[in-house]
């Protein structure tokens, strides 16, 4: 564990560094003179770098794909040739096509797009080092941009360009899917399930990319693209095929570099929020992309992107992981990571997640964010909130966010209401200012009369969109804010009652926020000395008593999860309140919905956060790891069997009623 | 080197001659000796200890005093070593080697350069042993007088133990040379025979006397370390003057050897008669077939003639139970697990080894030597794999890596003629420019084949075209010779580095095929991090080289070496470093050992390399072999 907090310093130490906006001294260079620059970067070990024709070949050729294709072959009842075809079709759909120069026009339009669309790019350019072992580039996920812009940044530093695992969707759209294959993008199926085929292929592929080297590999550990802007806990199964090589000794090591990106707005904004709101996300498609093209005529504010320190798969891993337990069976063959290595692979991945966090930058609107969702909704919609309270507010979060070392975008020498007004203005799709006092944004130029309901979707559109924002710093307060939780909940003043409900805490809401598995008491431990530090409560050896001069910190934090706790809360209440024990996903969405709203209207519920499908979800996986419900298996619609006394008593506990036990949570292999 | 004379009858005897100064002629020649082999009695000598006779063994390279020929603090004989002279050239002194003598301009360079090394910068070694620093001896007296009745030379005077409480591990070295002694053995005895042996054994068994057998002393496994927790008196037994063929079976080609002949006198007398045992391992000047028999060594040709357990037919071993062996010699026998594997790698811990049937082959008619360039190691590694499928294996292929090609290149010996350098020139040009090999990439493969010449000649032809399909080309047979050559005054090269802030060594292990790559680069990267880390200041030299292949694997030897100024505790930061790197070629796939052995230096891995049931099942066979631990060296277990 001390190696964990080592890797942590490291990225405080980072802070100093200089970002340097990029956009910034190509200004004034002309597109084209940038887009036709020479791009010379420095081999890989000095080998000749490997076309994707080879790579591919490598793969289907490997005595790892050929036994699985004879299996597989077996099992069927097919030939092998046709699942060797069958195989080939896999690569085919699967595999980028890396050429440089549709990087160059890539880098063209993306350049032009971007100096549009952004004030100003930020990097802390990570320094060339001479790269040993094969480099993994591991970014968060929040926008589709994210796709561009590391690949486009590493082009601007001469940096051998990135392979990037990418969602299958995307190879769907006509000429855009083929420019992202050709800008090095390889694509991977959504829901794999037991293709034993196609986990071969898309391992091996993985895997010799690795072994190769010749070009980092970029990937996304949350799998997918955030919809509320908040880390998703990662998806293991890419995870466990990089480390592999390291494992096997394949590679020397391993280098991952975690990266955040942040936005100060994203472009997507208003489409996720509709999205959570049960308004299906548009398909991918060209035409899709063409139609968003009004996005271009707004401005998005700045981007930060933030290179981590690189971190060695091989240090980390130290002690972790008996490499032996490989020798006694050929490299080549199929191979189910053991407990050892899946439980290495899924604290590395969360380790990341915890890394892109701290590296992400948390700009004033996100504070602001935090504000305004603790403002009564009626208040913000009807009468307005005066601008200097929300200043005041702002500020006065922004020290506490200070204190927990939260990596601050917050614009030096300028007077802070210019700061304040610049954002408010920057952000005028959810907020705006009219004389002296701030209101929600609800898309209601015109004036018309709106049915209560609809009026009530855009209200909640508006209010998840601000949620999102919010997300984005959520990882700055959340262990204070969930020991704050707990003392509210327990009542009690001992630690180890503090500890339990913590833990507790911690895994009840493990789908909402990220923290590395089996590092509870260090969480805690932090959570202490961060709420002690900002002098919020008396830290004893055996008590976490509540300190009288700071009680809005406490009160903060716990209003600050409110949102979440009435969510959970609700929907438990849903389900014990339902006729049936089985139920579909389908309606359970639409019932919790229908619930919510019901009770939004009546002013019984006070958070629109109950409508978010996204919570909505992570409520049933909450559950299944607590054992409140199970999947049946056999149903073909997603049908769910629930325990009601289950819930019930999980909903006792986070209410205080009765006093939380730590269950034991099976653990979830996810992609 | 090939003979070019063909192969009749003066040429089979030129061949001979060829043979011997290559494989031991960089030996002074003993007097001629015509009537080598007959079987000799044991006959013990005069009672008095410690007297300095050179009535037997005459033409043996190993007398009673070592040190009257042996350096005491370093490697190999006293009048051969390497030093620089006033003009700041590499030289290295002596008339026993090919290279003795000779100015090497190269050596000054590359030192400096791989290094960080500087002539300025010098440790001197203690020149003399400070035998008032070497503990007295604790000694048994009861056994010291039945011992002196006899009439078994001994001896208890400080030099004579001293030589014999280490072997050549760095650390022991190193210690020596900062005339730092610690626990040696208190009294040292010369056995001539068989029965003296029995006789030493009982003794120590009635008296409760700790025994650690002693052969060439070139263990690199600290397995001639005394046990620092040995309370008892600790003597050490050389078996040196035990340096007899007792008789060779022409018949059935085998040889009845005494367990202390070094293998250069065992392959000097076997070829006066025509034969030869093949088994050349690198320590062969000063190893003895006992200590290969203890620890399963392995010999460089080992593909035509076998490693020791291919070679030993017969073993006759003394254990504190009584003398153990089997009771006839034929060529297999299916007769329960082969008793002759508790013997093989017991590393003294159960017994002396004193007699061996080893077999025996006619000399080989003709030898050729050769070398390929390859344009990288992964390139030489796939040729060696190919070979090793073939089966095809000449008697020796080596396949050294990027930087041992260079050290290799630094070691050439200044050339006499603008004829020879030219060549050099236009070899050199050849291979980099014209066939585009990258200076920093290639690497060399050495060979040595042997046998009848028609034979070798095809073989060779065999090898070559493999070598072609991986990009190999030809790089003639001077090449080749001068690794081999090399292999022998390598270890001179070490006392070299130390007198300039360098320590290093190497160590080995076996691995299979498709882990040589992986393991190769994975434990020099090892190496490198690890030195960094524990705050050497100059990068390390870490490379490595593939030197035996077999039919499911290879045996990978690495070396390591750094330049430790700025260092408070080199042995310790070196000590560490080596346990990484041995962890690191755990982790690989690697062997714990391919014929170091064990040692005290590698046994906190034996469980873990043989189960917790190995270990059990060794230590059950010592407990009934030698339950008082007579044989304390503590190795293996």
């Amino acid at each position: 564990m001390a190696n964990t907090y080592r890797v942590l310093d490291k990225v405080h130490l980072q802070d100093e560094e200089e970002f340097v906006d990029i956009l910034e001294d190509k200004r004034h260079c002309s597109d084209l003179r940038f887009a036709f620059r020479t791009f010379s970067p420095p081999p890989y070990k000095g080998a000749p770098a490997c076309s994707s024709a080879e790579l591919n070949q490598a793969v289907l050729e490997s005595q790892y794909l050929r036994y699985v294709i004879n299996e597989v072959a077996l099992e069927m009842g097919s030939s092998v040739e046709e699942v060797r075809d069958e195989a080939c079709g896999i690569m085919r759909e699967m595999s980028q096509n890396l050429q440089l120069r549709f990087i160059r026009l890539m880098g063209f339009v993306v350049r032009k797009v971007f100096k549009r669309i952004f004030s100003a790019i930020y990097v802390n350019m990570l320094q060339q080092a001479t790269q040993e072992c094969p480099v993994i580039l591991m970014p968060n996920h929040r926008s589709y941009i994210d796709f561009l812009v590391v690949s486009y940044i590493l082009f601007n530093y001469d940096i051998p360009l990135p392979v990037i695992a990418a969602g299958i969707p995307l190879a769907g759209m006509t000429i855009v899917g083929e420019m992202l294959r050709r800008s090095g993008a390889f694509f991977i199926r959504r829901a794999i399930g037991s293709d034993k085929l196609y986990w071969a292929v898309l391992s091996e592929y993985v895997r010799t990319i690795v072994r190769k080297g010749f070009a980092p590999l970029e990937f996304f550990v949350e799998g997918l693209r955030s919809r509320t802007l908040k880390s998703l806990p990662p998806k293991l199964g890419m995870m466990n095929m990089i480390l592999e090589p390291f494992f096997k000794g394949e590679v020397y090591d391993v280098t991952l570099l975690p990266i955040s990106i942040s936005y100060d707005r994203v472009l997507e904004e208003s489409l996720l929020a509709h999205e959570l709101l049960g308004v299906p996300k548009p398909r991918e498609s060209t035409a899709g992309l063409l139609k968003a093209s009004r996005v271009l005529q707004e401005n998005y504010g700045c981007m930060h992107v933030n290179f981590g320190r690189p971190l060695s798969a091989r240090r980390l891993c130290e002690g972790k992981i008996n490499r032996c337990q490989y020798n006694l069976t050929p490299r080549d063959l199929p191979q189910k990571p053991n407990a050892e290595a899946q439980a290495c692979g899924s604290w590395l991945a969360h380790m990341i997640v915890r890394l892109q966090e701290e590296g992400a930058l948390t700009s004033p609107w996100s504070l602001m964010a935090c504000v305004l969702l603790q403002v009564p909704t009626a208040a913000l919609t009807e009468e307005g909130l005066l601008f200097h309270q929300l200043t005041e507010r702002t500020l006065w979060l922004r020290k506490l966010a200070l204190d927990f070392r939260a990596h601050l975008n917050w614009p030096e020498k300028v007077p802070d209401s210019d700061v304040m007004s610049s954002t408010v203005a920057l952000h005028r799709s959810v907020v705006y200012r009219k004389a002296g006092r701030v209101y929600l944004t609800r898309n209601d130029e015109l004036e018309q009369k709106h049915s209560m309901e609809e009026d009530m979707m855009r209200t909640a559109a508006a209010l998840l969109m601000l949620a999102s924002y919010r997300n984005q710093c959520l990882h700055v307060f959340v262990r204070p804010a969930l020991l704050a939780l707990a003392m509210s909940v327990t009542k009690s003043t001992r630690k180890d009652e503090l500890l339990t409900c913590f833990c507790f805490l911690q895994e009840v809401f493990s789908n909402e926020f990220v923290f590395i598995p089996g590092q509870s008491s260090q969480d805690f431990e932090e959570a202490c000395s961060l709420l002690h530090k900002c002098k919020a409560v008396h830290v004893g050896q055996w008590e976490v008593t509540n300190s009288d001069t700071q009680p809005e910190v406490l009160s903060f934090l716990q209003e600050l999860l409110k949102p979440f706790i009435e969510s959970y809360q609700l929907m438990f209440r849903f389900l014990c309140e339902e006729r049936d024990c089985v139920f579909r996903e389908k309606d359970f969405l639409s019932g919790v919905r229908t619930l919510a709203t019901k009770l939004i209207v009546s002013g019984e519920l006070h958070t629109y956060e109950a409508l978010s499908s996204d919570m909505q979800k992570n409520v049933l996986s909450s559950l299944r790891r607590l054992g409140a419900i199970t999947k049946i298996t056999t149903s073909q619609n997603n049908e769910y069997k629930v325990n009601k006394s289950a819930v019930r008593r999980t909903g006792d506990m986070l209410a205080g009623r009765i006093p939380p036990q730590i269950v034991q949570a099976a653990p979830d292999a996810r992609l | 080197m090939a003979s070019n004379s063909s192969g009749d009858e003066s040429s089979r005897h030129q061949t001979a001659r060829h043979r011997l100064s290559v494989i031991a002629g960089h030996l002074q020649r003993p007097t001629d000796r015509n009537a080598a082999l007959l079987a000799v009695d044991c006959k013990a000598q005069g009672s008095q200890p410690n007297v300095n006779t050179s009535d037997r063994g005459e033409g043996r390279t190993v007398p009673r005093r070592r040190q009257e020929i042996m350096k005491w603090n370093g490697w190999g004989y006293s009048d051969s070593r390497f030093l620089f002279n006033k003009k700041g050239q590499a030289e290295f002194t002596g008339n026993r080697y090919r290279l003795s003598g000779m100015i090497i301009p190269g050596l000054k360079d590359w030192m400096e350069g791989t290094f960080g090394a500087n002539l300025q910068h010098k440790t001197q070694a203690t020149p003399v042993l400070n035998t008032s620093a070497v503990q007295p001896p604790t000694l048994n007296e009861a056994f010291v007088e039945e011992l002196k009745s006899t009439g078994i030379p001994f001896s208890h005077e400080a030099e004579d133990r001293v030589f014999r409480a280490h072997g050549h591990c760095l650390h022991e070295i190193f210690a020596l040379r900062e005339g730092k002694i610690g626990r040696v053995p208190d009294m040292v005895v010369w056995p001539n025979c068989h029965n003296d042996v029995v006789k030493i054994v009982e003794l120590a068994c009635k008296h409760n006397v700790c025994l650690i057998p002693y052969g060439g002393g070139t263990s690199v496994s600290s397995a001639l370390e005394c046990p620092p927790e040995e309370t008892r008196s600790i003597v050490s037994l050389d078996t040196s003057q035990m340096n007899r063929i007792l008789w060779i079976d022409e018949k059935n080609l085998t040889a009845h050897v005494e367990s202390g002949i070094v293998g250069q006198d065992l392959e000097r007398l076997l070829n006066e008669s025509g034969y030869c045992t093949g088994h050349e391992p690198d320590s062969m000047e000063f190893s003895s077939l006992g200590g290969w028999v203890a620890t399963r060594a392995s010999g460089m040709k080992k593909n035509i003639y076998g490693n020791i357990e291919d070679l030993v037919i017969h073993i006759k071993m003394v254990t504190p139970r009584g003398v153990i062996e089997k009771s006839c010699q034929g060529p297999r026998m299916s007769t329960g697990p082969d008793i002759h594997h508790f013997i093989l790698g017991s590393e003294g811990t159960l017994g002396v080894v004193t007699e061996v049937t080893i077999k025996i082959r006619p000399m080989p008619e003709y030898q050729k030597y050769g070398s390929v360039v390859f344009p990288n190691f992964e390139q030489g590694v796939a040729c060696l794999r190919e070979v090793a499928r073939q089966r095809c294996a000449p008697a020796s292929i080596r396949l050294m890596d990027n930087e041992q090609f260079k050290f290799g290149h630094a070691l050439k010996p200044q050339v006499s003629s603008i004829f020879t350098s030219f060549l050099d020139g236009l070899k050199k040009f050849y291979i980099t420019k014209f066939k585009g090999f990258d200076p920093n990439r290639l690497c060399v493969a050495t060979l040595l084949f042997e046998g009848p010449r028609e034979k070798v000649l095809q073989h060779e032809k065999q090898v070559y075209d493999i070598a072609a399909k991986f990009g190999g080309l030809a790089a003639g047979e001077d090449n080749g010779q001068r690794g081999y050559m090399l292999t022998f005054v390598i270890a001179y090269l070490r006392d070299l580095g130390m007198d300039y802030y360098v320590i290093g060594e190497s160590f080995e292990t076996s691995v299979p095929w498709d882990r040589v790559l992986d393991i190769c680069r994975n434990v020099k990267a090892r190496i490198i991090r690890e030195c960094k880390d524990k705050g050497v200041q100059f990068p390390p030299l870490s490379t490595c080289r593939v030197t035996q292949t077999y039919d499911a694997g290879a045996c990978v030897y690495f070396y390591f070496a750094f330049n430790y100024r700025g260092l408070s505790d080199p042995v310790h930061v070196y000590e560490q470093v080596e346990h990484a790197a041995r962890e690191e070629i755990l982790a690989n796939g690697g062997s714990l050992s391919h014929h170091h052995g064990v040692g005290k230096l590698r046994k906190e891995w034996m469980r873990e390399t043989v189960s917790n049931v190995g270990v059990g099942m060794l230590k059950s066979v010592k407990d009934y072999v030698d339950p008082n631990n007579i044989f304390g060296n503590r190795n293996l277990l």
